[in-house]
């Protein structure tokens, strides 16, 4: 199990390599940093003054080691935009997305299993063509296009929820969390609704399809011969052998859905790291922006490693098969 | 069972609904812009998104009102005691926030801050020699040149206090060299209207009113009574609009053009329609001897001055002010509005709209079947700008000019084009000290690497006799001066190193229990602002 992990970590750290290489080169793309903070007026000295301030007039792999060099020690400087250390406005900023990222998660398999259970045991139902239409729209609909639509309704017409933002928010222990208030809760709503959406028909079409497969086999016979009830057949036995795929896409998805909040949050003004990044975008801020995919790259890399740690608790097979030595 | 799973996911489904919004206490203005300030630095970045919060606590010695005309600041007056010194006298008994008095010796440090190589704020300051103090409450400022426009660019300077920012290692505006962040990024200490109460990046900007703020007796500000100024960013259109239509926000400084039918339809909306101080206009590589972005080999069509009237005479600007800009604009001729200093009615003409005349100049130019260019194109800096471009595109390729447009976000774009890599782009201009100097010198003059000439001239246009009149600006004062700008208006008319479109509309929109008078530099100034 140990050696499993380490074996992992090593694994990972080309991986993040390639991730800094490949965004540092992708740079050279996004504009000039210089000309957006130096504005309308300056001299030819002046620019270069701060060109070489920034080390901008250093060849690319000189950059690019200083850059490795510095984030290993978590050091990723100032962001050019925002005169401010990029490790504290990404440390302001997680706490938004991560609260936002687990309540969409949430949302999605709170609603998303029970729905796939219901689907895949009663099929022609009215209700499972109602639910496999909606997830259609779940599926096809842009998540920008949905989060406008929600603002609209619930928010420009009915008046219930706020359309932007996050509330207020309280201070706990560094964590600032809009779930201890009120107005932070309702601001959470749309947003984790218009984030969570796709998720949740994946999710409710996955455990259909799995259900499906499981309930049509020679164990569930046995179970139903024994004479167990409904619900110790369904969900003692079918859904939970329909967990390990689930599992898999579920810890996948927790990382698409940090990493692809950007859309999300800039349509509600939600206050986390994806604004930032757009914003930062916007200006050419390379700090920040090397820095936020690291972040992402390593939270993928992260995310794969728990899941398949979590595989280990959920499917014997691979305990035992790995205990022996076979394979 | 079944209705087990179906209540677990209603009840997920539904969440926690409840009606009422929580509004806001009496007095406070909620508004809305897309973009947030990146520091509180007075000096540090010259830009509308900054300026728009930090003139509501920072005071310069003179003050703008909202027709941007001047009227006392710090300052109570100011005289061109010689040709090159201005005396400025202090207004006396004016505290900072933080309770030090404000002196001389705030007027001098400040100054002096504006004009360290790493302030935004230079072209301000750009003919100080010295601030001198004279007394307690007289600053005496020495330029280099007789300045004869000062008092309209120290409209833009800021007054900070000396010892706040001695004591807080503030005395240089950004220090990139640095690997901590300056205090002036996120805290002040200014003499304004309002005073910063809290602050957090791209979420909410806090401002409640200086009660001791010597301008409120005055007859404009009588009626003010704004007590608290919440500004929250908010970047996506659709949303920002939402939230002013559901009552969220008071205020949106930048309401989307292809809104404003709705928000004119809308109940208890109210659409502010004014200029701005901004011109669009289109200008060309004139100085290759052959394009980059071109189909033409071995000369430069935009050098000849008969193919840039023909592309002059090819755009209807009529269809541009009608369908691109829904009339949000005041077509021109000319590349600054009437609010500019040295402007002309006379200078004010476009070439008309007539593709026969094109053709005509085209062929005459020797490019009977036209030639194909790359236009650029910024799609995120003005209003409807990637439009702008598609519709000129469309107008030259009917009269031969194939045009493909290259249309980018603004980083790429300013980037492009300031390494001069264009073959023709388009550019949005706006005039801060709103004197004509401003324009000719930055986009006009010859590119010589000093301070200002020719910074944003990316097309290289070069004409000795305009270079003459930039100089003759500079110094000049008068009627001399005068004749100087409109000579070179002329030039620019008859010479066509742009052609300009039109100056940009600002709209904003606002809930009708709020009165905020409009003003063209786009700048919402609370100090005159009421709430019902």
């Amino acid at each position: 199990m140990f050696a499993f992990i380490i074996s992992r970590i090593l694994q990972a750290l080309p991986v993040m390599l390639t991730v800094a290489l490949l965004s540092f080169a992708m740079f050279a793309y996004v504009g000039d940093p210089v000309a957006i903070m130096l504005g309308q007026d300056y001299t030819v000295a002046q620019r270069d003054a701060l060109v070489a301030d920034l080390g901008l007039d250093q060849p690319f792999f000189v950059q690019f080691a200083k850059f490795v060099v510095n984030a290993a020690q978590g050091e990723f400087g100032l962001s050019y935009r925002l005169s401010r250390p990029v490790a504290q406005l990404i440390v302001e900023r997680a706490p938004a997305t991560l609260e936002l990222a687990l309540c969409a998660a949430f949302l999605a398999l709170a609603i998303g299993v029970p729905m796939g259970v219901y689907t895949g045991l009663y099929r022609n139902s009215w209700l499972s063509r109602f639910f496999l239409t909606f997830s259609l729209i779940g599926v096809s609909l842009p998540t920008f296009l949905i989060g406008i639509l929600l603002i609209l309704t619930f928010s420009v017409w009915l008046g219930w929820l706020p359309s932007f933002g996050r509330g207020d928010t309280v201070n706990v222990g560094g964590w600032s969390t809009g779930l201890l208030t009120w107005s932070g809760l309702k601001a959470l709503i749309l947003p984790s609704i218009t984030l969570g959406l796709f998720q949740l028909t994946l999710i409710m079409r996955l455990v259909r399809a799995e259900m499906m497969e499981v309930l049509r086999t020679d164990y569930i016979k046995f179970a139903r011969a024994r004479g167990l009830t409904n619900r110790a057949v369904h969900f003692g036995h079918a859904l939970k052998n329909t967990l390990v795929p689930v599992i898999t896409i579920t810890g996948l998805q927790l990382g698409a859905i940090i990493a692809f909040a950007i859309v999300t949050e800039t349509v509600f003004q939600w206050p986390g790291m994806g604004l930032l990044f757009i914003q930062s975008v916007g200006a050419a801020d390379i700090p920040v922006m090397s820095a936020y995919l690291l972040l992402i790259a390593l939270m993928f890399v992260t995310i794969n490693l728990i899941v398949d740690l979590l595989y280990y608790a959920v499917d014997p097979r691979l305990r035992i098969g790995r205990g022996k030595g076979a394979h | 069972m079944r209705r087990l799973l179906l209540a677990a996911a209603a009840v997920m489904a539904l969440g926690v609904m409840a009606p009422g919004m929580g509004g806001a206490s009496a007095q406070t203005v909620r508004w809305a812009a897309a973009g947030d300030p990146n520091t509180m630095d007075p000096h540090s970045q010259n830009v509308g998104t900054v300026t728009m919060v930090l003139q509501q606590i920072y005071d310069p010695l003179i003050h703008r009102n909202a027709d941007l005309s001047l009227r006392p600041g710090l300052a109570l007056s100011w005289t061109q005691v010689e040709p090159t010194r201005w005396r400025f006298v202090l207004r006396p008994g004016v505290k900072f926030h933080g309770g030090e008095a404000f002196t001389a010796d705030d007027v001098v440090f400040s100054i002096g801050r504006a004009r360290q190589p790493t302030s935004n704020f230079g072209i301000y300051v750009d003919t100080v020699q010295e601030a001198v103090k004279v007394d307690e409450f007289t600053v005496d400022v020495v330029t280099r040149i007789a300045d004869p426009i000062l008092p309209n660019k120290f409209a833009s300077v800021y007054m900070m206090s000396k010892a706040w920012s001695e004591a807080n290692g503030a005395t240089r505006p950004q220090n990139t060299r640095a690997r901590e962040e300056m205090h002036t990024t996120r805290n002040t200490n200014g003499t304004g209207a309002f005073r910063l109460a809290s602050r957090e990046n791209d979420v909410r900007t806090v401002l409640r009113r200086n009660t001791e703020w010597y301008g409120w007796a005055e007859p404009d500000s009588a009626r003010a009574n704004v007590q608290e100024i919440q500004f929250r960013p908010i970047a996506s259109d659709a949303t920002r609009i939402a939230a002013l239509l559901s009552g969220e926000v008071d205020f949106v400084l930048d309401p989307p053009l292809q809104d404003l039918n709705r928000l004119r339809a809308a109940q208890n909306i109210r659409v502010l329609e004014g200029p701005e101080v901004r011109t669009i206009f289109l200008a060309f590589d004139v100085a290759r001897p052959e394009l980059q972005y071109s189909d033409v080999r071995g000369r430069n069509p935009f050098a000849d001055l008969r193919v840039r009237q023909a592309l002059y005479h090819a755009i209807d600007i009529q269809a541009i002010h009608r369908t691109t800009m829904r009339g949000q604009s005041v077509v021109t001729g000319t590349f600054f509005p009437p609010q500019v200093n040295g402007y002309s009615q006379a200078e004010d003409t476009r070439l008309p709209y007539d593709q026969a005349r094109a053709r005509a100049l085209l062929a005459e130019a020797g490019y009977p079947n036209g030639f194909g260019i790359t236009l650029d194109c910024p799609n995120n800096r003005y209003i409807n700008d990637e439009q702008i471009c598609q519709a000129v595109a469309a107008m030259w390729t009917r009269v031969g000019v194939r045009t493909s447009v290259k249309a980018q976000p603004l980083a790429p774009f300013f980037a492009q084009i300031q390494r001069q890599d264009t073959s023709a782009y388009l550019l949005g201009w706006g005039v801060p000290t709103l004197d004509a100097l401003y324009s000719f010198q930055s986009l006009l003059a010859t590119r010589n690497g000093a301070q200002g000439d020719g910074i944003w001239n990316y097309g290289g246009y070069s004409n000795p006799r305009m270079d003459a009149l930039v100089e003759r600006m500079k110094t000049q004062s008068g009627a001399d001066r005068m004749a100087a700008i409109h000579e070179a208006l002329r030039i620019y008319r008859e010479d066509v190193p742009h052609i300009p479109l039109h100056h940009q509309m600002i709209p904003w929109a606002m809930r009708s229990n709020f009165t905020i008078p409009h003003a063209a530099n786009n700048q919402p100034y609370f100090r005159f602002a009421r709430i019902d």
